[in-house]
């Protein structure tokens, strides 16, 4: 809101880098994704989108998405508090495979987890035999395949924050009496809270989105196991252009709906952090 | 002023940024240039031809892809490059019609040919540009089972029996499983079921799907390497591929009836122009059907189409169960009665009645 | 002192869960892939991972590597200043579209290149007509890599600038220096650190890149086979030593960025305590 103009030079040439180059590889091709499904009428549009076999489609995904980002915060909580707080054997081996996740193609990835945990795999067979657990070709393996896809989020937003907390807080609040689970309530979990969110956010769009991966371990039943992103595959496959980039409509609309969540809450608590202190 | 300064800028920054990306595909394009030209010092003229197909037939043309050189230097003095590129069926087609510049497609059914046709991309008539309709070689569908066939599934309606584990792709992202749907739906007709009869069996058979891979080749690694279900609903030419891979570990059961699968040549008229490979393109495609290549596509478990070779590969016994790779390579089961796409109206048709949104596919699986 | 005894049985358990977590979903995929690529024997290894395809595909992987993570330093560091130093209307819609490519499935982000430059649009003939292929080629893949690493390195430097504030670079602004001696000398020794982590990212990240490639690269073999479309090839061609083979080319050469990461930020540590 303020308009105060900035002492510091180089507005325009950092403004023009970003726009440009934002405006060739995010902009303007997606805006080709509007143009193709208004090619359908605004009925047609509802129609196609809201098919029950697709409208499944969009439960699989943000229901197995939403629970392995919630796996995602506990561990990535823990990995990034383990990595900043405690020094341990392997601690420089833990750092460094976090973000294996992101270097191995998600392909491989589903692969090896589907082998892994099919009934005759080395971790599946014992679910299996023990609880009659079947891990892959269900909505767990799909689960499973997006902890495995989104665990760097969560850790790399949250442990460069938990650094940054001096440890002579947590000490003061410790000498004044506070236990602790209150220290680490009232003094670490409000200043982490926003990169919680963040990591938790990003893991949750970025899982819901997920294709590589999921499509070898999820079986692909409709109204099972089918995610979204296959629905959009199948759409081309029958080369219905207009289905395909309406359902990558919503989908993107789903995407700025969390990010969006995201910058609110984001706003809200660094507000009341601010506003405590 | 300030604010002209900070067009200037942004223009700046503009011209900056597209310079960036015109050296990043000028970049590129000459790195293309210098390996043609290193080729072309190397070993004379060299034509390159990029052949887009599906997904089985990877063994295939990469033993045909070393004949033709050998012919085409032979017989024209020039050496040929043949770039592969294989997928799903239906979506290499689109990826053509799209702008994937290849010289020729073969892909799995005629249908998806037809896509890259309607593009503008290829000539009317391509089904008559070369012998039986274009398609060198054909498939059928048949069953791999587990060695001993414990479940004893010997035909298609065994595979509606609740006890049983089906793995078949789907056909909504698969070619080759809306022949399999499709041979399935034969079946159940010829067993006298009225329509609504036939849709109940189909759902049926469907129920008992375990996994629906998006194509023809996951659904195999589903069944042979991570071991879901007890029957695979397969290519022939796949099944036999498995059987060679994992010797005495599974079975090949025929059914009674099954469907003539077609796949589909032709030279993508547009882009041989512009590449100036029409010849070669069409030499290409042609020569699949000379001696030569029909031994190597039925080497590669695909029915040849020239009679006499065909006869070469019918093997002498009739059982429908086969458990291992006969050892004289007479491998072609000739006991099968064999419906085809002209059954179900074409492609056009089939595809409207079945697998279109809200068709029958669709409605098997609503609840 | 008290503080940290009584850690001490908190410290293993989450410790162990931690190992627990790692070993079931990062380490035994990777003993998997070990274990399937050497199944053929070391012969059989060395055999699969200097295949001339195996090699071209690394090759043009790396490629694209190298472009999407130079564009997208030039970009995060423009865009993390932009964002952190100036207050301008539509800042917040600004961001938003910065970090839209992470949320956007692989799928719709080759869609969307595929929708932009393929023969269905109009861009396509005037392409065509100076002989630029974009999909089904280098560039395509290129522009695919850059969408899906966009926003790694703005990421890593926003909140580090913001934490910094303005008060150097204004000083520095009011004492005459200009925008490039500002970046350099107060700006950069910031920021240095978090460039790097997110240049890790985006390398990591732009080199296992499946989905989105996969819809726009045509899958000539040699000649726009990356090599995790190259994997997957192999893999469904029931070669699946091959595919593990490949697969591990990728993961060492994962290994070697998160080692150099190491390697620059301890000498970095070093020279930062020197300077204390």
């Amino acid at each position: 809101m303020n308009k105060r103009r900035s002492v510091i030079p180089g507005f325009g040439i950092s403004m023009g880098i970003t726009i440009t180059i934002l405006s060739i590889v995010v902009l303007i091709p997606l805006c080709s994704l509007v143009v193709f499904s208004a090619k359908l009428s605004f009925s047609e549009f509802v129609y196609t989108v809201t098919r029950p076999r697709i409208l499944s489609g969009y439960f699989v995904s943000i229901s197995t998405a939403f629970f392995a980002s919630l796996v995602n915060v506990v561990m990535g909580l823990i990995l990034a508090w383990i990595l900043v707080r405690y020094d341990f054997k392997g601690k420089k081996f833990i750092d460094g495979i976090i973000e294996l996740p992101f270097a191995l193609p998600t392909a491989v990835a589903g692969i090896s987890l589907t082998h892994l945990t099919t009934t005759n795999g080395w971790v599946g067979q014992i679910f299996y035999n023990l609880f009659g657990i079947k891990i892959a070709y269900t909505r767990i393996g799909i689960t499973i395949a997006l902890i495995f896809i989104g665990i760097p989020f969560v850790v790399r937003s949250v442990q460069p924050v938990l650094e940054k907390i001096d440890i002579q807080y947590e000490e003061a609040a410790f000498i004044l009496g506070a236990d602790s689970k209150t220290t680490f309530r009232k003094v670490i979990f409000p200043e982490i809270l926003p990169a919680i969110i963040s990591g938790f956010t990003l893991a949750f769009a970025r899982s819901i989105g997920e294709y590589g991966s999921v499509v070898f371990i999820a079986g692909n039943t409709p109204y099972e196991t089918e995610i979204a992103p296959l629905l959009i595959m199948a759409e081309l496959q029958e080369y219905d252009y207009s289905a395909a980039t309406s359902i990558a409509l919503v989908m993107l609309g789903i995407a700025v709906i969390i990010l969006s969540i995201n910058a609110i809450a984001q706003s809200v608590v660094s507000k009341r952090v601010n506003g405590k202190a | 002023m300030k604010k002209k300064r900070f067009l200037s800028l942004i223009v700046v920054a503009a011209i900056g940024a597209s310079l960036l990306g015109c050296g990043n595909s000028a970049s590129s394009a000459s790195v293309a240039e210098g390996s043609d030209e290193i080729k072309a010092s190397s070993a004379g003229e060299v034509i390159e031809l990029t052949n887009v197909s599906y997904d089985p037939t990877r063994e295939l043309y990469a033993a045909y892809n070393e004949v033709f050189a050998k012919h085409y230097q032979e017989e024209f003095g020039q050496t040929v490059e043949v770039t592969q590129s294989h997928g799903g069926s239906g979506k290499q087609a689109l990826e053509v019609a799209n702008g994937l510049e290849a010289d020729v497609v073969t892909l799995a059914l005629e249908g998806d040919v037809q896509v890259v046709a309607d593009a503008g991309l290829i000539d009317d008539g391509f089904t008559a540009e070369f012998d039986v309709d274009s398609s060198p070689y054909t498939s059928t569908i048949v069953f791999l089972v587990r060695s001993g066939n414990p479940k004893k599934i010997y035909d298609w309606n065994d595979l509606t029996r609740k006890d049983v584990g089906v793995i078949t792709p789907n056909p909504k992202t698969s070619g080759g499983a809306m022949w399999n749907y499709l041979a399935a739906w034969y079946y159940f007709e010829q067993a006298g079921q009225n329509d609504s009869q036939i849709l109940d069996s189909i759902k049926q058979l469907y129920s008992n799907v375990v996994v629906l891979d998006s194509g023809a080749r996951g659904a195999t690694t589903s069944f042979v390497e991570n071991k879901q279900g007890d029957v695979l609903i397969a290519w022939e030419n796949e099944a036999f591929l498995s059987l060679k891979e994992y010797p005495g570990e599974y079975e090949i059961v025929v059914p009674s009836v099954s469907i003539l699968c077609q796949p589909t040549v032709a030279v993508v008229d547009e882009v041989a122009k512009k590449h100036g490979t029409e010849d070669v393109a069409k030499e290409y495609l042609s020569y699949l059907y000379s001696d030569e290549a029909q031994q190597i596509e039925a080497e590669n478990y695909y029915r040849p189409s020239t009679k006499s070779i065909y006869d070469k590969y019918v093997s002498s016994t009739d059982s429908n169960t086969i458990t291992e790779v006969p050892a004289d390579g007479k491998w072609i089961n000739d006991n099968i009665t064999l419906t085809d796409i002209n059954h179900f109206g074409g492609w056009t048709k089939a595809r409207a009645d079945h697998f279109a949104d809200g068709a029958n596919f669709d409605r098997i699986y609503e609840q | 002192m008290d503080l940290r005894k009584e850690n001490k049985a908190l410290k293993y358990i989450l410790v162990t869960i931690s190992f627990i977590f790692l070993g079931v979903f990062l380490i035994l995929p990777l003993i998997y892939i070990v274990i399937t690529a050497l199944k053929e024997g070391i012969a059989g290894y060395v055999n699969a991972v200097t295949d001339e395809y195996a090699i071209k595909a690394a090759l043009l992987t790396i490629e694209a590597t190298v472009f999407a993570v130079i564009v997208n330093t030039i970009f995060g560091v423009a865009a993390a200043w932009l964002i952190t130093k100036y207050a301008f209307k539509g800042k917040k819609l600004l961001s938003t579209f910065i970090d839209l490519p992470v949320t956007v499935s692989p799928i719709i982000a080759g869609l969307i290149y595929v929708l932009t430059f393929g023969r269905q649009s109009s861009l396509y003939p005037i392409l065509d007509s100076y002989g630029i292929q974009i999909i089904f080629a280098v560039p395509g893949i290129v522009l695919a890599t850059i969408f899906v690493t966009f926003p790694f390195i703005s990421r890593e430097l926003i909140p580090v600038l913001t934490a910094q504030g303005t008060d150097e670079e204004e000083a520095a602004a009011i004492m005459g220096a200009n925008t490039f001696t500002i970046f350099r000398k107060v700006t950069f020794p910031h920021i240095k650190w978090a460039l790097l982590y997110g240049i890790v990212l985006c390398t990591a990240r732009a080199m296992g890149e499946f989905g989105a490639v996969s819809v726009l690269s045509g899958h000539l073999r040699g000649k726009t086979n990356t090599l995790p479309l190259y994997i997957e090839l192999l893999y469904q061609g029931y070669d699946f030593t091959g595919a593990f083979a490949a697969s591990s080319i990728l993961v060492v050469l994962a290994i070697i960025v998160l080692i150099l990461r190491l390697v620059i930020e301890k000498h970095g540590r070093k020279e930062l305590d020197l300077n204390k």
